[in-house]
């Protein structure tokens, strides 16, 4: 017990820096994710605007985002991210890297769900002559929210997986403490303690957007 | 015109085979009619049909809607025609997440409607489609009959000139079809619009349209108007979409010989109803007795069958045929008989 509320202020720090990590990439993810991911869907559509080529450039470079292991994007994209953020670490820093990992995943995610959406309501908007923009704000995106909110959970909890490895660039966050002093330092309880908070926090994640998306369903 | 097809042809490359979908079809459809495409699934009726607002666009050939060609079309010349041209489908395609009032107001704000009069259209609208409570429920809640309701009242809110129906009442249970089929009916006689549909029911057809094309293998292989394509079908595949009323079922206990036979004839237009019946019995020395008859209305007009098994000399029997062959307005059937 004593040992608990030594390491109490550790885990409040680092829960603070796992809350900035995450705020801070599932935001970049979102916004960068989600015009890439309408780009992705509406350049493979032929009822939209299929260009073939662009699509494979952009499958392609999403593709080679998403394979490199994380702890080998953070080293390699060091320079850009010490130029973006003016520093070489802390959680500020590690989220560049993290949204750049969050970027893609959320991208496929939300041109899965873009795919789900029925292709008779898109022919039917362009039946309508609706233009294009006009089609991705007021058709695809509303019909796309419950698979846009479930992407952006599963997305929350990728970032969180991702952020313990942000402590080799000083992000600090639990995962970082986690390994720190679970792993090289053999202390069970704060080991323990921490893994118990991210389970806590998945589930909290999960169960909001549980919530939310049952929340769109019943209409 | 309201539709003209010139030559239209459509190519489609599946694994490297090529498959067409339409062959060289011309089609011209009239201002204020109601047409209908009858074919199997796989006929091509549906890439046809989507021609009409270049949902497809074909490998060649002409399609003219009003006078405007459309094939020079594009950007936002074609999204302002695509608005003059309503179009109706079998799963009715609403989005799910809008309430009825904001699908329809999806499609004013494509044409940028006046957005002081987007409600007024929008209420007389849901009035026209006698959905007038329904504004702010969802799709999800609504039965097949009234989601394509909405689908029509969506499809005519920028007063479009032509409405595409495809496979319309499809989804739809035989009380929901008839009504919806009324519905298209009165908005083609109040508001002029000219229809074109698309089924694999000839119900629909008989209910509804002034006339048919028949489509097989990406072709029209036979068009009239519906009467006389119910009346005097040509085409396999026609005769095949018309049999229903030619099915007539022979007792078993008829034998049919040069002395006994079974004829049937069929009565067109107003002679449905006269009393030729009487004629053969006062004037044919034949036994002559009824089997089976029946009276299809199509647009009120009757087209009707009687079915006789005659007994007496041969000679007796070719004069009686030979009369019916010479009478106005009947003649004898071709029938698929079957015994039981």
């Amino acid at each position: 017990m004593q040992r608990l509320s030594e390491i109490a202020p550790l885990l409040y720090r680092a829960l603070l820096e796992t809350t900035l990590m995450v705020s801070v990439s599932i935001f970049f993810a979102v916004l960068v994710g989600l015009p890439l991911g309408i780009l992705l869907y509406v350049t493979a559509n032929p009822l939209l605007f299929r260009i073939k080529p662009l699509n494979q450039v952009l499958g392609a470079i999403t593709n080679v985002i998403r394979s490199f292991p994380f702890i080998i994007l953070i080293v390699a994209i060091m320079p850009v991210a010490t130029w973006l953020t003016n520093s070489s670490h802390g959680p500020v820093f590690a989220s560049v890297a993290l949204s750049i990992a969050a970027i893609p995943l959320f991208a496929r995610l939300a041109e899965t769900s873009f795919n789900g959406v029925s292709k008779g309501v898109i022919e039917a908007s362009i039946a309508g002559g609706a233009s294009l923009p006009l089609i991705i704000t007021d058709v695809l995106i509303p019909e796309a929210r419950r698979g846009l909110t479930q992407g952006i959970t599963l997305t929350i909890i990728s970032i969180i997986a991702f952020s313990a490895t942000a402590g080799v660039v000083g992000g600090g966050g639990i995962g970082d403490l986690a390994i720190r002093y679970g792993y090289y330092r053999y202390d069970t309880v704060t080991m323990v303690a921490t893994v118990v908070v991210l389970i806590i926090i998945v589930q909290l994640v999960q169960l909001i957007g549980d919530f939310l998306t049952r929340r769109q369903e019943g209409n | 015109m309201a539709i003209v097809l010139e030559d239209v042809s459509k190519t489609y490359e599946v694994n490297g085979r090529k498959v067409e979908a339409l062959k060289k079809l011309s089609l011209s459809i009239s201002d204020g009619e109601i047409f209908g495409i009858i074919g199997f699934s796989g006929a091509g009726k549906s890439t046809l049909l989507r021609l009409i607002n270049l949902l497809e666009h074909p490998s060649s050939g002409r399609v003219s809607v009003n006078g405007t060609e459309l094939n020079s079309l594009s950007g936002q010349d074609l999204r302002n025609k695509r608005q003059k041209i309503g179009m109706i489908f079998q799963q009715f395609n609403l989005i799910e997440s809008k309430t009825v009032y904001q699908n329809i107001e999806f499609v004013l704000k494509a044409s940028k409607y006046d957005k002081k009069k987007v409600k007024g259209r929008i209420e007389e609208l849901l009035a026209l489609v006698g959905l007038s409570d329904k504004a702010d429920s969802y799709p999800g809640n609504l039965s097949g009959g009234q989601k394509q309701r909405v689908g029509i009242a969506r499809a005519l809110a920028n007063h479009p000139e032509v409405l595409l129906c495809d496979e319309a009442t499809s989804a739809l249970d035989p009380d929901t079809t008839k009504t919806i089929l009324k519905l298209l009916k009165r908005i083609n006689k109040e508001l002029g619009i000219t229809i074109v549909l698309i089924t694999h029911e000839m119900e629909v057809i008989k209910e509804i349209a002034d006339r048919v094309g028949v489509m097989t293998a990406g072709e029209i292989v036979e068009s009239d108007d519906v009467y006389s394509i119910f009346s005097h079908p040509k085409h396999a595949v026609t005769k095949g979409f018309v049999q229903d009323i030619y099915d007539f079922i022979i007792p078993a206990h008829i034998e049919i010989n040069e002395r006994s036979e079974v004829i049937t004839i069929k009565f067109l237009n107003e002679n449905a109803e006269a009393n030729y019946v009487n004629q053969l019995y006062r004037h044919f020395d034949c036994d002559i007795s009824i089997l089976n008859g029946r009276i299809e209305y199509i647009h009120d007009m009757p087209l009707g069958f009687l079915m006789l098994h005659v007994k007496g000399d041969i000679e007796e029997i070719t004069r009686l045929k030979i009369f019916i062959d010479e009478s106005n307005g009947i003649e004898r059937a071709e029938i698929h008989a079957e015994t039981v």
